[in-house]
């Protein structure tokens, strides 16, 4: 790799590419993320190498290997350029069928995606509604590079936005840039980087200033953080450098945490190439501009997300807060000022100034401009990393791309911003989704977890859940989030085991509140969110958890029995072939008996029944009021 | 100099002093458990929080860690903190009932119950003991592993520490271990008529020798018997 040593050879490098580039040839883009190695991308890969040079395909098809796309749901699926075809779910068997009808120009018809509503095949990713919902900016980048190879990146115009900072010479300009574009943190308080880089260019120190990427992603089921530094770590690499550029920061720091082994080491691989072309470390492409970036592995404390435990962690310190001011931005690690952002935010820097800040603010609504990633899951047909444009409404989210509720039960409610987080339930996804909106409704954005509900979860028990992790998490330091967490947990199992009681919930309530009003840090600021969030919007559930002794959605196992409701019940046999313990009996076509004494409550009947014949009932008839 | 309002007083302190410091030159009391002068301010028992701001933007910040600033409108005991601070209380008695500083404390903000099931723990981990022994002994004998509920102060590997002069300042500086109230029934709480029994050199051989500062104390006379 030949360091490059002014601004033109990287245009004429590009240009070369670009040149090169023969748009013809069909290639087979297979998404090898974490996900998608998990559920086999691997094989495919190798099964796709093999039909290539054993057909004697070589030349005439290529292979690419990129990061996550998104679509979850799909996994492991592959995308055939330039038509765009997309086939999701594909075993090694129809790999092969792919790979050969590629070669011959074809598509296979039988295994396309096909829509659950009309059981119409759709060819093109852009037609399924998946994708349609989408303003992929920054997710559909992935699918064009192969994040193991930086020419990939630059071929697709990847540090053309670090040559025009560059041009034009004026670390002002950039700020000023991504002041106008209205961009704000994506790690979840919102906060807008262009007035965070302002301070951090007007800090004086003499030892330099900090740069940090925050990509210490703790939140349960949300991985968009992951994505992007999988799939496109250059674009990271790259807003990183400009940001620098911008600020006047000496020295960067990426801080992931060791659980994103495969990030790390497409990290590593980027960084190399970037320094091995010139565009990383001393005199950057001979301009006299120099910026390193290092790793920093943390060890997966859920609590070194928050900035001044990240500092801390950086420094070699245990991870824990400490009170502010003073800001990170006055005194960050070893005392210097730094500004830490997250990945999200990082990754949108070089599209912003590639279009230009005028043309990202147009995205998304006024206060809360371009595009961001959420991570659906939970009870959604279609699961997976969706880009969309800030200010759209929930429902657009759930109902648009997550095509609705996965089983038969309704989607109840929405879970937003990870643990700490609240719960919306189903009469707000008319809520717009921005940073205001979102915390006026007791949630947060957060890093944009979102985990979709429906009547089968007991909000209870998600409470209980989410405390249970933060209560593990909460560094400890301070004595409010430590104990008020653990107590929090103590009522919530309580109200769950059928041992709660009135006064309990009107402590649970003054308790969260206190918590949240006097903890350090932004864990336990906003701890209670989960409680506080639950109580306002399913108050009834607690209700019904304490005064009947009953858990509606058959979730918390001391408080219900199942029994086989016998006008319902067909005899299909289904459940008994489930259950582990033996408890169902009877004969085909029969109604089913259910042995309460050796019934465990797994739920593995009630979800399987087709016909809703297994409910659950209160174990201790109580009145209703 | 600066000037700050507190509690509807217009106050002039020094630059770089904190809101605690300004509070309790005058006069305004503030409990604290974890602040100590000559250490660094560590902000973990929340007790000394103060409210500041106005309206919306009003919020709760630790008076031991926060810096003066111009202009600033500080209310030591108003409802809000109040609220926070008697709950903390709460949970402090819940947890550490034997503690005779968090008893006084407690029933000076009138708290007189709690409601949470009773533990009886000795450590608020409040880690003015793993301060003293890293700032004024330069020791760093002890420090904090864990987090969470798994959070506890102790040497490396729990193995004695080749750096542990047995001063004894860690001891004399803890709130919760130092007087102990050995009322046979701490759930009943408050009565206030503690006898200071149990210092930790009856009950921790690597104590025997120490230089003994608690005034009056039994213990020895305990252990001639």
């Amino acid at each position: 790799m030949e360091r490059l040593g002014s601004p033109e050879d990287f245009a004429a490098l590009q240009e070369r590419f670009i040149a090169d580039r023969d748009t013809r040839i069909p290639v087979i883009v297979i998404p090898a993320g974490t996900c998608g190695q998990a559920s086999g991308a691997n094989d495919l890969i190798r099964i796709a190498k093999r039909e290539v040079l054993s057909n004697g395909l070589a030349g005439k098809i290529r292979i690419r290997i990129t990061g996550c796309h998104g679509f979850c749901q799909a996994e492991p699926s592959v995308l055939i350029e330039p038509e765009g075809t997309f086939y999701p779910q594909l075993g090694i068997k129809q790999m092969t069928r792919v790979v050969q009808a590629v070669g011959e120009g074809r598509v296979v018809e039988d295994l396309l995606w096909r829509d659950r509503k009309t059981y119409k095949r759709v060819q093109r990713q852009s037609d399924i509604p998946f994708f349609r919902g989408q303003r992929r900016t920054i997710l559909a980048r992935n699918e064009k590079i192969d994040p193991i190879r930086i020419y990939d990146y630059i071929e697709n115009g990847g540090y053309s936005a670090l040559v025009k900072v560059l041009a034009e010479g004026n670390p002002r300009w950039v700020v000023d840039e991504v002041k106008a574009s209205g961009l704000r943190g994506r790690g979840g308080a919102g906060f807008p980087t262009g007035v965070k880089w302002e301070l951090l260019a007007n800090a004086r120190n003499g030892q330099g200033k900090f740069l940090v990427c925050n990509a210490d992603e703790g939140d349960p089921g949300a991985y968009m953080d992951r994505s992007v530094l999988e799939g496109n770590p250059q674009s990271v690499i790259e807003g990183m450098l400009i940001g620098a550029y911008g600020t006047g920061a000496t020295q960067g720091i990426v801080y992931v945490r060791t659980e994103y082994p495969l990030a790390i080491k497409h990290l590593v691989i980027a960084l190399r190439q970037a320094h091995g072309l010139g565009l990383l470390g001393e005199n950057i492409l001979g301009t006299g501009f120099s910026f390193d970036i290092q790793i920093v592995k943390g060890a997966g404390a859920f609590v070194c997300g928050e900035e001044t435990a990240l500092i801390r962690s950086v420094e070699g310190e245990r991870g824990e807060p400490r009170q502010r001011p003073p800001y990170p931005i006055e005194r960050g690690i070893g005392g210097r000022p730094t500004a830490i952002n997250n990945v999200e935010t990082w990754a949108n820097i070089p599209i912003i100034v590639d279009e230009g800040a005028a043309r990202f603010s147009k995205v998304g609504s006024p206060q809360n401009t371009g595009t961001k990633i959420f991570s659906l899951v939970g009870k959604v047909r279609n699961t997976g990393l969706v880009e969309v444009p800030m200010g759209i409404t929930i429902g657009e989210i759930v109902h648009g791309a997550g095509g609705g509720a996965s089983g038969r039960a309704e989607i109840k409610a929405v879970q937003t911003g990870g643990p700490s987080g609240g719960c919306l339930p189903a009469s707000m996804f008319d809520l717009p989704i921005n940073y205001e909106s979102l915390t006026a409704a007791g949630s947060i954005m957060g890093s944009g977890g979102m985990i979709v509900m429906d009547d089968n979860t007991c909000m209870v028990d998600v409470a209980k859940y989410f405390m249970k992790f933060l209560k593990d998490e909460s560094c400890g330091k301070c004595f409010i989030c430590r104990k008020g967490t653990q107590r929090m947990w103590e009522i919530l199992d309580d109200i769950t085991t059928g041992k709660g009681t009135l006064e309990q919930l009107n402590l649970l309530e003054e308790l969260a509140l206190a918590v949240k009003d006097a903890s350090m840090c932004g864990l336990g600021q906003t701890a209670s969110n989960p409680v506080l969030s639950t109580l306002r919007y399913f108050r009834d559930e607690y209700l019904t958890h304490i005064e009947r002794k009953f858990c509606p959605a058959t979730v918390c196992r001391d408080l219900f029995t199942y029994r086989v409701i016998a006008e319902k019940c067909t005899g299909c046999g289904l459940c008994i072939k489930v259950c582990p313990t033996g408890a169902i009996t009877g004969p085909r076509k029969e109604v089913h008996n259910l042995n309460q004494s050796k019934c465990i409550k797994c739920r593995a009947c009630f979800e399987i029944c087709k016909f809703d014949a297994i409910a659950g009932d209160a174990i201790i008839a109580v009145p209703p009021r | 100099m600066i000037t700050l309002t507190m509690n509807g007083l217009p106050v002039t302190v020094e630059e770089g002093t904190t809101l605690l410091e300004a509070a309790r030159f005058l006069g305004f009391p503030i409990p604290t458990l974890c602040h100590l002068e000559g250490l660094s301010p560590y902000g973990a028992c929340r007790l000394c929080v103060v409210e500041i701001g106005q309206g919306t933007i009003a919020k709760l910040v630790t008076s031991c860690t926060y810096p003066a600033e111009e202009g600033l409108k500080v209310r030591t005991a108003s409802t809000r903190v109040m609220r926070a601070r008697k709950m903390i209380l709460e949970l402090l008695l819940a947890s550490c009932p034997q503690s005779k500083t968090i008893q006084d404390l407690a029933s000076a903000y009138e708290v007189r119950k709690q409601r949470f099931r009773q533990e009886y723990d000795d450590c608020i981990l409040c880690g003015l003991c793993v301060r003293m022994c890293e700032e004024q002994m330069m020791a760093k004998a002890i420090g904090f592993r864990g987090r969470g509920e798994r959070r506890s102060v102790g040497t490396p590997f729990d193995v004695p520490s080749q750096a542990c002069r047995l001063c004894g300042a860690c001891m004399y500086v803890c709130p919760a271990c130092q007087l102990r109230c050995t009322y046979n029934e701490p759930e009943k709480a408050i009565c206030g008529s503690c006898a200071n029994l149990s210092p930790p050199c009856l009950e921790k051989k690597a104590f025997d020798d120490m230089m003994c500062y608690m005034a009056p104390c039994v213990a020895c006379e305990i252990r001639k018997d």
